[in-house]
């Protein structure tokens, strides 16, 4: 097995045109998922050595957020943090301190897990992935668009993901993520619920996201539950509605980690707790963030 | 905190026993340099990988090693053909076919071959190499299905023993344990409040963080030496003997530093086959297993299935007590059933009861000893039983065991009398503790659980040599797992009267010390210090006696205080261990004694803990707020890793309650072979684990010790259980009480 770690995105672009070439960001499933016995690639293609790829950028319009930046440098930034609380915090849950340093958004999507945390978080904020194409140009695809089931991406060989772009958010709106696991970490989401919502003066939402992970072969974004949303202050009616809706959304699976019965239940429990958690963030922000 | 502590010691009369001197291995672990198991490098080494079965239970039909043998890098492979014929008693044979399986494949990891080459990838190729015709049999996994009608047969002459008349059909059901006393219709007839019901556990792995790894060398002549990470090395070394058909004397066996055994490294896994390959290639081979397969293949603790009921009478006296117990031995024989016969009721005097236990084989790895080996199983039975009767008598769950607990002279349902245990005393310090008088909140719950271990003596030697300089070096043959290297340096510093740090604790192998059986039943601090002490004493016998030659006055005129001679009458300036040994070419060369001893006079040990905890009741998920726990610890010679065995075991007890359980597909395959799926309690998931070590001294040790290191595990399962029920009022007599199965129960009433 080969190692490259190329410093431009037309050089990784290259050497992944090659057969049987595996790229990685911060490689902390990669290389557990080789150790397991998965088969080895020919060659691996490490991406952190490309500046692009490491680096968080703000302009008036838009976060854009290397694809294979440390997750540890989301959470040590205070205005991103500030701005998107949920997405940075789902971001912080991905391992542990040690696997901070390594782990990134990109890696986290393109892995592709059904449980991955900061998916739903960045479905509900809206973000977008910008793709290198083997030709050397680059596609744009929704967050929501990338996975295609549990270990399987919509990327064709060649491709990978270059930078994750969100745009900045309006006033008066606040996201979140929960996630249940049995412990308190190091742990893998059994149900994992992302929230975002944008109220008026008045305290109505007038705008609502909301998605679930681990409970689907891939991310799932609930329509109903954002329309129950929408409109509502957040009481109690509007609360239960999205709730039963996330619950009613759900399509999982029994296994090691929980049952159907248990994931459709806490996805609901969840949805509600971090809309309130949203909202809460929301209120709290009266301006606009920019 | 300890009870009656006191900044110097907190052992009244003593100086050394009872302070909290830094570990003197602690530098070398802290900083990488102690060599574990798998840091042992010879020059010239093979590395070894072993193919596994990847069946629960098949026939081997055949093994063809002639590609695996050819390619490259490869100096061995073995079989089980390359060992002798299992011989000897059933249980001899049973750690053969353990070993390496012969006829048949007994679970899933079940070694099937091994390699030797000149690198790993090398080995694991040629592993993967090797074809095995496996004919596949049908397997049980529980022991309702093993004990079920017409269930297929792991062992086709396994005959339950302890059953009268004696079975003339084999089974899966390798004994049967009984003990009762009195009457026990008359007792449940007595008894104004009955409980019951049926209790299972999943197995669970002792979890040591360190995977097992053995290095062997063997010379042409035969000689061979074994390096290996465990318990005791002495008994490493007469189990691989017995696999390899040797005499022990054979084999040298030196100890590497552990990274935690927890009872499952009291046996052997790759030891023999890493002796067997070396023999085989001439050269040096090393093992080491990963995580999947320490998983796989060693440990784990039993499932069980217990039916329990016990009656009491309005005032809280238990009256009667019924189990049915059967505990899960893995592929061969040999689950602690009878030991969690014998400790389910033994903190409680119960006049008529009948305890049954049922040593069942499934289709898992065999099961290790584990902490209590038996006892948290049949504890959370009983425990949980007990709480149950105290809210139906409204009586308070510490009250309603000092009503019933056992004291010295009462007879334990196992059969002895008590001597001077401190029961009672772990009951009393959590009563009077402020933590039991914390008011709870919404859905928050207090419970509380009481435990015993018998704990055990066996056989302990020792060397003291002091050295021209006058310091002294103590040598056992006991691994120090748990901190016993500062135990034994407390003890023969109080011995001597000198400074702890001048004395420097030695791990021996097998060829530098007299034997010592291995670390278990929380023996070595008792067993082994209580060889220290003979030995430093016969030392100190020698030394009056050297002064009394050099002052040329009778050995009644010397005393040894505070590390010198002195003469009684202080006539004679005193000669210090220093001056003693600078002169020993005069009074009869070196200075140093050996003693060797079967422990008697063990004590037991007592633990109660309580717990308060939080159900979130929407997600079924459980935060432990606070944990206190009680333990008679007969003399603590060193306090804080005392404390930390009562630590340990807790957090150990909170895994098995909470999360921890092996998941096996329907294929008899595990499914969480990790941890990330099997999930032992990470930091986060704990709070402080607030201890009070009792000390009620043993009177069968000088100092009192009693061990500590397993009973802590005992209470924490039905602990946990007890205060669920009372966060959310319900009572689940299923482990682990995951989020899953919480909210299952919250959901479902009745479930």
């Amino acid at each position: 097995m080969k190692y490259f770690a190329p410093s431009t995105v037309e050089e990784a672009a290259g050497l992944l045109a090659q057969p049987n070439t595996k790229v990685f960001a911060g490689a902390t499933d990669v290389i557990p998922q080789i150790r397991a016995g998965r088969p080895e690639p020919e060659a691996l293609v490490d991406l952190k050595k490309i500046d692009r790829l490491v680096s968080v950028q703000r302009t008036d319009a838009k976060w854009v957020i290397g694809a294979a930046t440390p997750t540890a440098r989301l959470t040590g930034n205070a205005e991103l943090a500030a701005e998107f609380p949920g997405l940075v915090e789902a971001a912080g849950l991905i391992g542990s301190d040690q696997v901070q340093s390594r782990s990134s958004l990109g890696g986290n999507l393109c892995n592709a897990s059904p449980a991955a945390d900061s998916v739903p978080a960045m479905v509900v904020n809206g973000v977008r992935a910008v793709i290198a194409t083997p030709g050397g140009g680059t596609r744009t695809l929704a967050v929501e668009d990338v996975p295609a089931g549990p270990g399987r991406t919509n990327l064709v060989p060649g491709e990978f993901v270059v930078e994750l772009e969100v745009d900045r958010a309006p006033a008066r709106t606040g996201d979140a993520y929960l996630r249940l696991i049995p412990r308190t970490e190091m742990d893998i989401a059994v149900v994992g619920a992302g929230v975002r919502v944008t109220l008026d003066e008045s305290g109505t939402v007038t705008d609502a996201r909301v998605a679930l992970g681990a409970v689907a072969p891939t991310v799932v974004r609930v329509q109903a539950a954002e329309a129950a949303l929408i409109g509502s202050k957040l009481d109690d009616a509007a609360l239960a509605a999205a709730a039963a809706a996330a619950s009613a959304a759900c399509n999982p699976i029994d296994d090691k980690r929980g049952t159907i019965a248990y994931r459709t239940h806490v996805a609901g429990v969840l949805t509600r707790r971090a809309a309130v958690i949203a909202g809460q963030r929301a209120a709290e922000k009266n301006g606009a963030s920019r | 905190m300890t009870i009656a502590e006191d900044p110097a010691t907190t052992s009244p009369g003593y100086k050394w026993v009872g302070t909290r001197m830094i570990r003197p291995d602690g530098f070398e672990k802290v900083t990488g340099r102690a060599r574990f198991g798998a840091d042992i490098k010879l020059n010239g080494m093979l590395y070894g990988h072993v193919l596994r079965s990847p069946h629960a239970h098949a026939k081997i039909v055949s093994i063809d090693t002639s590609e695996a043998e050819k390619m490259a890098g490869v100096r061995a492979v073995i079989t089980g053909a390359d060992f002798p014929d299992p011989s000897g008693p059933a249980g001899d044979q049973d750690l053969q076919r353990n070993v390496i399986a012969r006829e048949k494949a007994l679970y899933e990891g079940h070694v099937i071959a091994a390699v030797a080459a000149q690198t790993r990838a090398q080995a694991k190729a040629a592993a993967e190499a090797i074809k095995v015709v496996y004919e596949v049999l049908p397997h049980v996994m529980t022991v309702d299905e093993a004990m079920a009608p017409g269930a297929p047969l792991l062992h086709p002459k396994l005959m339950t023993k302890g059953v009268d008349p004696a079975p003339t059909e084999p089974s899966n059901v390798a004994s049967r344990a009984v003990y009762q006393g009195g009457d026990l219709d008359l007792g449940f007839a007595e008894s104004d409040v009955v409980v019951e019901g049926t209790f299972t556990t999943k197995p669970v792995h002792q979890g040591y963080i360190e995977p097992h790894a053995a290095v062997a060398d063997t010379t042409p002549n035969g000689r061979t030496t074994l390096w290996c990470s465990s318990q005791g090395h002495f008994t490493m070394r007469s189990l691989s003997a017995k696999v390899l058909g040797w005499e022990p004397s054979k084999l040298k066996v030196i100890p590497a530093e552990i990274g935690g055994g927890f009872g499952g490294k009291t046996t052997i896994y790759l030891e023999p086959l890493a002796v067997r390959l070396s023999q085989k290639a001439g050269r040096p081979v090393k093992l080491v297993m990963s995580r999947d397969e320490v998983f796989r293949a060693t440990g784990p603790a039993s499932g069980t299935k217990i039916v329990g009921k016990l009656g009491f009478k309005n005032d809280g006296t238990m009256v009667a007590g019924e189990l049915w117990m059967a505990y899960e031995a893995g592929a061969f024989a040999g689950s602690p059933a009878g030991a969690g016969s014998m400790t389910a009721l033994a903190p409680y005097t119960v006049p008529n009861f009948l305890i049954e236990g049922f040593d069942v084989v499934v289709n898992k790895p065999k099961v290790a000893a584990y902490r209590a080996p038996g006892a948290p199983m049949s504890s959370f039975a009983v425990e949980s039983l007990i709480d149950e009767a105290a809210k139906k008598l409204g009586m308070d769950p510490i009250d309603i065991r000092l009503k019933n607990a056992v004291t010295e002279g009462c007879q334990a349902t196992y059969g002895p009398k008590f001597p001077r245990i401190g029961f009672v005393e772990t009951l009393e310090a959590i009563k009077n503790h402020p933590n039991y008088k914390i008011p709870l909140g919404p859905n928050q719950g207090r419970g509380v659980a009481s435990g015993f271990w018998f704990n055990a003596g066996l056989n302990s030697s020792a060397t003291v040599h002091v050295n021209e300089d006058g310091n002294v070096i103590v040598v056992t043959g006991s691994p120090d797992i748990g901190g016993s290297r500062a135990s034994m340096a407390l003890m023969a510093a109080e011995e001597f009267g000198i400074d702890a740090a001048r004395i420097q604790p030695v791990v021996g192998d097998t060829e530098s010390v007299g034997y010592n059986d291995q670390t278990g039943g929380s023996r070595t601090t008792l067993a082994t210090g209580a060889a220290v002490i003979e030995a430093c004493r016969k030392v100190i016998a020698d030394l009056r006696g050297r002064a009394a030659k050099q002052w040329d006055v009778s050995l009644d005129k010397v005393e040894w205080v505070d590390g010198q001679a002195q003469h009684v009458e202080g006539t004679q300036p005193p000669l210090s261990l220093a001056d003693l040994a600078k002169g020993w070419n005069r009074t009869g060369g070196p200075l140093t004694a050996s003693a060797a001893l079967n422990a008697r006079g063990v004590g037991s040990a007592f633990s109660t803990q309580v717990v308060d905890l939080e159900v979130d009741p929407d997600t079924g998920h459980v935060t432990v707020l606070r944990y206190l726990t009680a333990q008679d610890a007969g003399r603590a010679i060193h306090p804080s890793y005392v404390e930390g065995q009562l630590q340990g075991g807790v957090v150990q007890g909170l895994g098995w309650a909470l999360n921890e359980e092996y998941i096996f597909d329907r294929n008899g395959k595990m499914e969480n072979p990790g941890f990330l799926d099997y999930r032992i309690p990470v930091a986060s998931d704990l709070p402080m684990i607030d201890t009070i070590v009792v000390e009620v001294p043993n009177p069968g040790h000088p100092y009192g010790v009693r061990g500590v290191g397993e009973v802590g595990i005992v209470p924490p399962l039905a602990a946990v259980a007890n205060a669920v029920d009372d966060a959310v009022s319900r009572r689940i007599h299923d482990l682990p009480l995951s989020p899953v199965r919480i909210l299952d129960a919250i959901i479902n009433k009745d479930s």
